[in-house]
Parts: structure tokens; sequence; C-alpha cells
């Protein structure tokens, strides 16, 4: 028996799209034909199964290479700020290379292209984000978290926390308690 | 998904100081799409339409006719759906007491208007420069809290 189809191509595709990112629990709009846009940040691996998921259905994933490198670097950054021990002693910049297996430099053009901001300046920042949860927790003094960061002081620490947020540490711890009394409050 | 472009809603008296604020954006890096209103009463109109884009980024300026940025602040922050909106106080005071005022109060940032435009440009730029790490790194939004 021969029989004819007739199909919408587009109408496949937005379903294949829809199925597989449900699969992976994203959050996701479509933006038109061959467009989409995931609502979150994606770790690396997903977006790895993601892309292979898509390949099966010959849907290529295409101009987010630089994208995956990016959040790869996020990732091992992260990984890197938040290690309780065994902080890596060699340089940061040969650090990275060696784990994302591209040279420092093409490494940090793609991530500043993408991001805004440099690997340096991200590197603070999560730092500091680090920083503010510990003072948060109240476990730990200024000097103990300038010293578990890995800072060469706590004059150190205070200072990069300053230039980052505008804030001196206790200002922040300050803010955020008082802040936190009127949540209880009302 | 980087090439997203930034919502930015600024709220401010003063026509001269709105003028150079979207000129300032227009040379920063990010691309961003600002709307501007001209006071308090008028912005919580503004975000009150149904089917907006809520901005990721909102600069309040403190001393507005009808309504002050401060009860702008308070009323967008018992809010649920604004929770979202990064609030910058955009002001000319820059009194220890205001700053932290406004962070208790829940500002995430607060700028004291530079005097001069390379200022400005500079400031702004650091502000949605952080921002967008904020939103793209899924960083801890309670805590965030830049004074320039």
């Amino acid at each position: 028996m021969k029989f004819y189809l007739k199909y919408d191509i587009q109408k496949i595709c937005k379903k294949v799209l829809e199925e597989q990112m449900d699969k992976l629990d994203l959050s996701y709009d479509i933006i038109g034909f061959g467009k989409a846009e995931i609502k979150e940040s994606v770790s690396a691996t997903k977006l790895k199964h993601l892309h292979s998921f898509l390949n099966g259905y010959g849907i290529e994933v295409v101009g987010t290479q630089k994208s995956i490198l990016v959040q790869k670097t996020k990732d091992a950054i992260i990984e890197m700020v938040y290690m309780e021990e065994n902080l890596p002693t060699s340089k940061i910049s040969s650090y990275l290379s060696k784990k994302l297996k591209h040279s420092y430099g093409y490494n940090s053009n793609v991530f500043s292209d993408v991001t805004f901001t440099s690997i340096e300046n991200f590197i603070i920042l999560q730092k500091i984000e680090r920083a503010k949860e510990l003072i948060l927790t109240n476990e730990l003094n200024f000097t103990e978290i300038a010293w578990k960061l890995n800072y060469s002081s706590s004059a150190h620490f205070s200072t990069q926390f300053k230039n980052t947020t505008g804030l001196s540490p206790s200002a922040f711890q300050r803010i955020i308690r008082r802040r936190r009394n009127i949540d209880i409050k009302s | 998904m980087q090439h997203e472009v930034i919502h930015v809603l600024l709220a401010d008296d003063d026509d001269d100081d709105r003028l150079f604020f979207k000129d300032a954006l227009e040379e920063i890096k990010i691309k961003t799409h600002v709307i501007t209103v001209i006071d308090g009463v008028e912005l919580l109109d503004h975000l009150l339409k149904p089917d907006i884009v809520l901005p990721h980024v909102l600069f309040l300026d403190l001393n507005m006719p009808r309504k002050g940025g401060m009860d702008c602040l308070k009323e967008i922050k018992s809010e649920n759906r604004f929770k979202d909106i990064a609030i910058a106080i955009y002001s000319t005071s820059a009194s220890e007491k205001d700053i932290e005022e406004a962070f208790v109060k829940g500002a995430n940032v607060y700028i004291k208007k530079p005097s001069d435009f390379e200022q400005l440009k500079k400031v702004l730029s650091k502000v949605i420069t952080i921002n967008w790490q904020y939103h793209t790194s899924g960083l801890n939004r309670d805590s965030f809290l830049l004074s320039v």
C-alpha cells in the first residue's frame, strides 16, 4: 500500500524541541522558527545532553559553542571558589587552561565577548559572593573568611569586598541583618 | 541567549537627567532597552499595566513630585511579582544614612548621581554589567548590594 503524507515541518520541530527540553526539565521559550531561549542558567552537561538528543532528530544547535565554553569556565571557577581544601596552588590561568583544554588567551577572549566581563572580574565576583554567604552564616569572623578564601590578609579581603560592592563587610552584615529583622516583623 | 537585551526602566522627574541617562546607556557595551517615566505615580501605573515586559533593572530617583523613590521602593518590594526586578536608587544624596536605609528597605544598588557624563557612563556600565552577571549566573539576589 502506498500512501501520501502532508506534514508541517515547523510543527514537528517545535514538538521535538518541546519534548526534549521538557525531558531535561528546562524552562524555555520557543521564539519562532529556529530559535529558542532557555530561561535559566544551564550546566554544560545538561546542554551537552540537549545537543545529543536533538542531534538524534537531525537538529543541530548552532551558535552556542562559545556559550558552552563560557559555561564550563564559569562552572570551573565556581567549583574552585567553593573548594573547601586544596585550592589550586598553580596560577588560575594555567589551572583553567588545563581544565578546559583551551589556551587562556582564547578562553578569556570568548568569555569577555559573551559575558561582558573578564574572567578575573568574574572570579572576584564569585569570591565575594562566597564571602557574603560565609558572613551571613555567622560562623566565621572576617579574618577567618579572608583566610578561607585565600586572601593574603583580612585588610586585602576588606578592600576587595569594598571595591566590588561599595560596602565594607561589616556594613553589609549590618544591612542584611536589619533587613531580615524587618521581614520577620512584617 | 547572551545577546538578549537588558530592559531598563528609569523614574526621574528631571528632563536633563533622563536624557543624559539614555545617552549614557546607548554608549555602553551591553544592549539595553530603556523606558522612562517622570514620577512615582506614572511608574506604578506603568508596572501595573497588563502584559508589560518587566524591567531587569529599575532606576529610581529619590526626590520626585507626587510619589518619591522610597515610597515606590516600599510598594514594589511588597508585590511578589516584582521580586526579580533589581532596584537601583539613583540620587543626588549620598549620606551614609540614606544609603543604608535604602538597602534595608530592599534596594539592590545605590548610585550617587555623577556630575559628569563620562563618570555616568562608567557607573551605569558597572551596574548593568554586574546585574547581568546576577541575571545569567544564578547568583543570589537577596544579598546583591552595590553602592557606587
